[in-house]
Parts: C-alpha cells; sequence; structure tokens
C-alpha cells in the first residue's frame, strides 16, 4: 500500500454548539481521484476549508507528506501545494489567461538595475500557453478578459493556474456546477489528465454521475461523520444514495441507522 | 501566429466564435470616444468659421494650444481617478486636495524665496509641498478606507470638507501672493515659440524679444504647464499598462476577492491608489500656482466634476475593473473641445454644463448598451 499524501486524524471542527465535522479520519492517496460525496450540510466543505486553511480545526490532525502541518491562513496551504479551486473560481474576469494564471504573482523584467520594473507579458503569456497545452487545453484567444470565455474554459484556467504553480494535492468545489453538458464533459476529463501526470483530486460534489465518471475512491459524509468508504468501482448510486441520506452507516450496526436524529441547522 | 488562433478557434467550436464576433463588438463600442471627438471637431471646424463669416477657424495653432492648456488641471485630476475608479472606487477629495496643494506651493515658494533660496529652487520646494501635501491627504483617505474598511464615497467628502477648511485657515482665506514674479515664465512660457507672417519664425525655448504686432502673431506652443501634465501622463500611462501596480490595480476592480486569495496586497495597493490620486491632483495645484502667481484655495473646487465627467467619458467603468489613461484625455478633450468650441460659436456659457452633461450620461449609456450586447456578466461586483 502506498503511504498517503495527505492524511486528516480525528478531525473536529464545531461552530458553536453545531459539530460541523466530527471525528473524522481521511486518507488522499497519490494519483488518485477521491470523491467526497454527501448532501447540503453534510461538513464536505468544512472538512475541505480545514484542510486549506480556511478554518481552524479544533481537534485532531492534518499530515502532508508525512509530516503534521497548520496552515493560518488559506495562502499557506498554498504555498506547500494544496490548491483549492473554488465554484467562484477566483479568477479576474476582466484580465486575460496570463494575467490570471500569473495573478499576485507577475513576471517582471528588470530595469536599471532593478530600479524599474514591468510586467513581462510576453514569458507570462508563453508559460500560460505551455500550460494550457500540457493539459490539451485549447483556447480561441489569450490575449482577451476572461469574461470572453465560457464557464469550462475559465475553470480550465483556473486548474492551469494550479498546475503551474505546482499542486501537489488539487481541492475542487462542486467543479462542474453551473456548467452545460459538454463543458461538464471536459472538465472531468481534465480531473482524469490531472490524476494521469500524478496530482491527486480530491473532488467534492452531491452529483453522482460525476462520482462514478471520474472518482478512484468514494467517501460519504453525513451529519459530520465519515458514513462509507468505497472504491467506485465497486458499489453503485443505489447504494451510495443509502448512504447520503442515512439508510445505510458502516459506522454502526446494521439496524440502528434509521434512528431518528436531530436535524442539524445549516 | 494568426494561423495558430484560427486553427484553436475551429477547435473551440461554436463557443469561440461567439467569443470572436463579440470580441469586435467590444473593440468596436470601445473606439466611439474618438469617433465622437473627430466628429465634434469637424463639426467645429466647419461650423465656427460659417458662423463667423470666414474670419475665424477652429483648429488653428492658438486654439488648439489654449486646449491643452485648459484641459491640463481637469486631466491632472482625472490621472489619479482613472486609477481609483478601475478599483471601483471613488475620490470627491481631489478638488479641494488640487486648491490646498495650491497654498502649500505658493506659501513654499514665497517663503523659500524671502529666505534666499534661488529661484529655480522655490519653484522646486513649491512642487514637493504641493505634491506630498496632497500625497499626505491621499494617504490618510487610503489608509482610513482599506484598513477601517470605510466607504470610499464617504471617506473623501469628508476629508474634502477637512481639506477645504485647511487651506482657507493656511492661505488666510485670501489669496496668498508676494511670490517671486519670475515663477509667472515658469507657469506660462513654452517649449517653442511661433511667429506667424512677416519677419516671424521658429524660435525654441526662450521667447523672442518681439512686442506690438509681431507679439500678438505669436503662438506659444507646448507650454511648460502642458509639459509637466505629458510626463505626468506618461507615468500614469506606463504604471497602469506596464506594471505590477497597474495590474494589481486591474485586479482589485475586477475582482477584489480574487485579488485578495491571490496574494495581492490589497490594502497596501488602495492606500498607493489614493496617494497617486491626491499627487496629481497637487501637481494641478502647483501648476496653477505658476500660472497665476499666486496661491488660490478655491481654484480647484469646481474642477472635481469635470474631471469625473472626463474619466467617464473615457470609458472607465464606475463598477471597476475597466479602463485606460488614454479614454481618459479622450474624455477630457471631448469636454474641453466642447467648451472651446461654443465659446467660439458664441453659445450662452450655461449650454456648456447641459452639453457636457448630456454627454455624461450618453457615454454611460453607450457602455452599458455594450455591456448587453456583448452580453458579459459581471460577477462578484
Amino acid at each position: 500500500m502506498k503511504e498517503p499524501i495527505l492524511s486528516v486524524r480525528n478531525l473536529t471542527k464545531r461552530f458553536g454548539g453545531l459539530t460541523a465535522v466530527n471525528n473524522v479520519s481521511w486518507d488522499v492517496y497519490p494519483g488518485e481521484v477521491v470523491g467526497l460525496l454527501g448532501d447540503n450540510g453534510a461538513g464536505k466543505s468544512t472538512l475541505i476549508k480545514c484542510i486549506s486553511g480556511v478554518y481552524h480545526a479544533e481537534e485532531g490532525e492534518i499530515l502532508f507528506r508525512g509530516k503534521t502541518v497548520t496552515f493560518p491562513r488559506p495562502i499557506d496551504a498554498r504555498r506547500q501545494g494544496i490548491e483549492t479551486i473554488y465554484q467562484d473560481l477566483a479568477l479576474a474576469n476582466n484580465l486575460d489567461v496570463g494575467a490570471n494564471i500569473f495573478l499576485g504573482r507577475e513576471v517582471k523584467k528588470r530595469y536599471l538595475g532593478g530600479l524599474i520594473k514591468t510586467l513581462d507579458d510576453a514569458h507570462m503569456l508563453e508559460e500560460s500557453r505551455k500550460t494550457l497545452e500540457s493539459l490539451h487545453i485549447q483556447f480561441p484567444t489569450f490575449t482577451q478578459p476572461i469574461e470572453n470565455l465560457s464557464g469550462g474554459q475559465r475553470q480550465a484556467v483556473a486548474i492551469a493556474r494550479a498546475v503551474y504553480w505546482d499542486a501537489k494535492v488539487m481541492i475542487m468545489d462542486e467543479p462542474t456546477n453551473n456548467l452545460g453538458v459538454p463543458e461538464q464533459k471536459k472538465v472531468l476529463e481534465l480531473i482524469r489528465r490531472l490524476r494521469d501526470s500524478g496530482v491527486p483530486v480530491i473532488l467534492i460534489t452531491h452529483i453522482l454521475p460525476d462520482v462514478f465518471a471520474v472518482t478512484d475512491r468514494v467517501t460519504v459524509m453525513r451529519r459530520g461523520r465519515t458514513v462509507a468508504e468505497k472504491v467506485t468501482t465497486e458499489t453503485n448510486t443505489e447504494e451510495l444514495v443509502q448512504y447520503m441520506v442515512g439508510a445505510r452507516d458502516d459506522t454502526r450496526p446494521v439496524g440502528q441507522a434509521l434512528q431518528r436524529e436531530v436535524p442539524l441547522p445549516h | 501566429m494568426a494561423d495558430t488562433a484560427k486553427a484553436n478557434l475551429e477547435v473551440a467550436g461554436s463557443s469561440g466564435k461567439t467569443s470572436r464576433s463579440r470580441e469586435l463588438v467590444y473593440r468596436l463600442s470601445r473606439l466611439w470616444a474618438w469617433f465622437f471627438l473627430g466628429v465634434m471637431v469637424l463639426f467645429f471646424v466647419v461650423a465656427v468659421p460659417i458662423y463667423n463669416g470666414g474670419s475665424v477657424n477652429f483648429l488653428t495653432v492658438r486654439n488648439s494650444q489654449n486646449i491643452l492648456v485648459a484641459i491640463t488641471p481637469v486631466l491632472l485630476l482625472g490621472l489619479g481617478q482613472t486609477f481609483v475608479i478601475i478599483t471601483a472606487g471613488i475620490d470627491l477629495s481631489v478638488g479641494w486636495v488640487m486648491s490646498l496643494a495650491s497654498v502649500l506651493s505658493a506659501l513654499a515658494i514665497r517663503e523659500s524665496f524671502n529666505a534666499g533660496a534661488p529661484l529655480f529652487l522655490s519653484v522646486i520646494a513649491g512642487f514637493l509641498a504641493g505634491a506630498l501635501g496632497a500625497g499626505a491627504i491621499g494617504f490618510a483617505n487610503g489608509t482610513i478606507i482599506a484598513k477601517l474598511k470605510v466607504p470610499a464615497f464617504i471617506v473623501t467628502l469628508g476629508s474634502s470638507f477637512i481639506v477645504r477648511g485647511l487651506s482657507l485657515l493656511w492661505s488666510e482665506n485670501t489669496t496668498v501672493i508676494g511670490l517671486p514674479a519670475g515663477i509667472r515664465a515658469y507657469g506660462n512660457e513654452s517649449l517653442f515659440y511661433l511667429i506667424r507672417g512677416e519677419g516671424g519664425g521658429f524660435y525654441f525655448f526662450a521667447p523672442p524679444a518681439v512686442t506690438g504686432d509681431m507679439l500678438r502673431r505669436m503662438d506659444r506652443i507646448l507650454p511648460y504647464p502642458v509639459v509637466i501634465t505629458a510626463v505626468a501622463v506618461a507615468i500614469a500611462i506606463f504604471l497602469l499598462r506596464r506594471t505590477q501596480f497597474g495590474r494589481h490595480t486591474y485586479a482589485i476592480g475586477g475582482n477584489v476577492e480574487a485579488a485578495r486569495r491571490a496574494g495581492i496586497p490589497v490594502d497596501w495597493r488602495i492606500i498607493q491608489i489614493y496617494t497617486l490620486s491626491a499627487a496629481t491632483a497637487g501637481i494641478g495645484g502647483f501648476i496653477s500656482t505658476l500660472q497665476y502667481t499666486a496661491g488660490s484655495a478655491v481654484i480647484g473646487d469646481p474642477l472635481l466634476l469635470a474631471s469625473i465627467a472626463g474619466v467617464i467619458i473615457g470609458g472607465v467603468s464606475l463598477a471597476g475593473g475597466a479602463g485606460t489613461v488614454v479614454g481618459t484625455i479622450i474624455g477630457s478633450l471631448i469636454i474641453a473641445v466642447l467648451t472651446t468650441g461654443l465659446v467660439e460659436l458664441n453659445v450662452d456659457a450655461f449650454w456648456q454644463f447641459i452639453v457636457v452633461g448630456a454627454v455624461v450620461i450618453i457615454a454611460v449609456l453607450i457602455d452599458q448598451s455594450r455591456d448587453i450586447i456583448v452580453g458579459r456578466v459581471r460577477e462578484g461586483s
């Protein structure tokens, strides 16, 4: 068995009286796409935000490449190579592809011994083009504001940015939301390609067809706990739905799964 | 190069083609201000001689220089404002800051000259007092906006009252006079001189010693205020187009949350941008002191709205994220040409306001209809 690249051990995150993530232990291995499945309020986004440095867990620890890590801010997680692609993409739509990929990390040319620094747009454009080519992404234009691109193309820009900056783990939050069907397919294909290039992908979703389309493994969360860990080829839609709604639960004895639970506010 | 783009376009399919036709509409609609300026100039070139029975022409050397001098203060206020509005902010203090800078630079020139400094050094002292004094106000504005999260509209509205009070206090509610007469040349002489007609010629740097009829036939080409403004414009274009600072300015206006997540020092950039805005207004105040050989605590007050109008006509979006310095120049030129032309046509000065107001509204309408045609939806703003 390979060593996990990312692990969480007994992680708990509370918001006041609400336990959003409850004693979760979970592993991500190199070269896999792992789905994190669950209904709204299941705690999957909270778990991910604990990993990416947005939230800080009360209990438990995070191990990245075998070492315990803490990320005070999201930028600290990114510096170590944990890249999160948010639903709103975090792109500046008024800037072009190159400007977005290098946003905040612009490459500069120096003149007069560094007294005057200008943007090296040609270099940034070329690097962006190479990165997109390596991901087999083609664009009509690189030099127009990306607001002229489709949702899927912008998704590709966000992914290319993470790839260029050497992502070790890619977290994608509902990446096919708000996309047309052909665009969804392209994004899923991109996820497969990322895995093939060795970057593990955590796919947060509640869309079951996406899970079966790209994941190798799937973890189901419900009410803050992981209720199932499955190899994707060894499960089916019906079973996963049962886990999602609480009709099945691997962490409890059969028969007790349907006990009445107090609904959580979300 | 073009071939690759074409190939990719075909691969990208229908979405790619839409994006190219969108791009075309986008580019054409960006040019309307140039078009409008051209039509307006043509109109005055034809209308002014007809109105005057052929005795006066609109597009003369003298008139062109008058227009350039006239837009100098408006453009300087608009330069910094361009950066501010691109970040989706607003700086309402620039008019009053210009007045403050006029007073400060007049005081600095007078006091340093009276203390025995050579004229040139006094002028430098005046420049520094105007630009740095104004810059300090902008720094305070930016700090309150970025760190204390008070809306820019409120902060700059409040600070403009404070600045106005300071200007009146320091000028003792009167024009600051007693400046060395020599500074007049800095504010009014020019790089080149042209004397038309008999015995005329072209002169560089020093004004020819002429009087009477020949003086009336002499045109000043590129007066120093215009030269100073041109340098400021060139620096602003460079900053916005070619530097990381400019890139961050656009990013903040496009999606401030994305800018923050990308690690851009957003707060520091906002402080810098408001400092820049005030400093360019300060240079405007300094220039007015040179032009009038006096400091005035009210010189910039009426210019604020004209400068914002120029910026908006030039295509800077109040929603942030879009605009150029060149656009602001065109917008300011449109206002100046309109004003000058209407005067030549002997139209009542009050009509200028009505026409400029209409042009501002039309400019924004065109901007919006472009967004509808292009069909882009601005997220997060």
